[in-house]
């Protein structure tokens, strides 16, 4: 049987990632980063967010792409979830509506390497019960 | 379309309450007991809490403390799964202090939702919320499996929880584990 993964594994691990960040740090900032907040309330995990998000970290990590994925509340868009709100850096942030697996490669491949949106998104001009 | 119908996605939805209220530590513990056909999942922080008159509507699913929608399904939805399969729900909070969730499900009941995704569930929660530790257990008749994440990330010094080849460690890591105490579907 394979020996099972421990902390003491993760100690190997930490070294060579170590080295690896170290050689990468001068060329970038966090604030130069794309920055993606999947909404991760009861709506969106009940609408596929969960396997959206997971998708999102693996493919962005998968095609070399720098980006910081995090989760975020409900921002009101229930009907529209799993929501998204991509923000390129330098550009406002905007927000995609019912984002699966298939959307979520879309908005990779077209908006966040090409910088040219695609269909779905949310308009600024939407209010949620808060601002009415 | 996917539905609230794994354990894990509760798991994952009770926690994020956890998130809002500010905790720095948050406990999940599943708890199999073939014998007494129970499993028991218990999730506990140390946020801000609730007052008693929160704490009575919390469970109504009108009932939300977010202003962007007027429902909060999530414990709602969670109580009644676990009534469902003949087992009960608990929610103690103390103000200032923490909250308690305690739902025990039928283990063998036909209406008890599945395990699901949990490694995903826990890769998120785990990899993706900064500035949150957690201590998960998960203990079964052929033994448990406990990660302190404030003990991962004293092991990874400066390198980010979030980084992509620690995601993945973590992952097997915890596949592994999860496979060798043979966690019920």
């Amino acid at each position: 049987m394979n020996k099972i993964k421990s902390l003491a594994d993760l100690k190997k691990l930490q070294s060579e990632v170590q080295s690896k960040i170290k050689l990468r740090e001068n060329s970038e900032s966090p604030e130069n980063l794309v920055q993606i907040k999947v909404s991760m309330a009861t709506c969106g995990i009940a609408s596929g967010a969960k396997d959206t998000m997971n998708y999102l970290i693996e493919e962005l990590d998968h095609q070399g792409v720098d980006a910081v994925v995090t989760q975020t509340g409900c921002m009101g868009y229930c009907y529209a979830e799993p929501t998204i709100e991509l923000t390129i850096p330098g550009k406002a942030p905007v927000v995609y509506g019912f984002v699966n697996k298939t959307k979520a490669l879309e908005i990779i491949e077209k908006h966040i390497k090409l910088n040219e949106m695609v269909d779905g998104i949310i308009p600024v001009a939407y209010s949620t019960i808060d601002n009415k | 379309m996917n539905q609230m119908k794994d354990l894990s996605l509760h798991i994952l939805d009770i926690v994020q309450n956890s998130i809002r209220a500010k905790s720095t530590l948050i406990g999940i513990e599943i708890n199999e007991q073939p014998n007494e056909n129970q499993l028991i999942i218990t999730i506990t922080d140390n946020g801000t809490g609730m007052s008693p008159e929160q704490l009575q509507s919390a469970i109504d699913p009108f009932y939300t403390s977010r202003t962007t929608r007027k429902v909060g399904l999530g414990l709602s939805l969670f109580k009644q799964n676990a009534e469902m399969t003949g087992g009960s729900f608990e929610l103690e909070s103390e103000y200032g202090k923490g909250t308690k969730v305690t739902a025990v499900f039928g283990l063998n009941h036909i209406d008890r939702p599945v395990m699901g995704d949990l490694v995903g569930t826990l890769l998120i929660l785990i990899c993706s919320s900064e500035g949150t530790d957690y201590v998960f257990k998960h203990i079964t008749p052929t033994g448990e499996f406990e990660l302190d994440t404030r003990e991962v990330r004293q092991t990874l010094e400066d390198v980010p929880i979030s980084h992509p080849d620690v995601r993945i460690f973590i992952q097997e890591m915890l596949r592994e584990n999860l496979e060798q105490i043979k966690i019920s579907e």
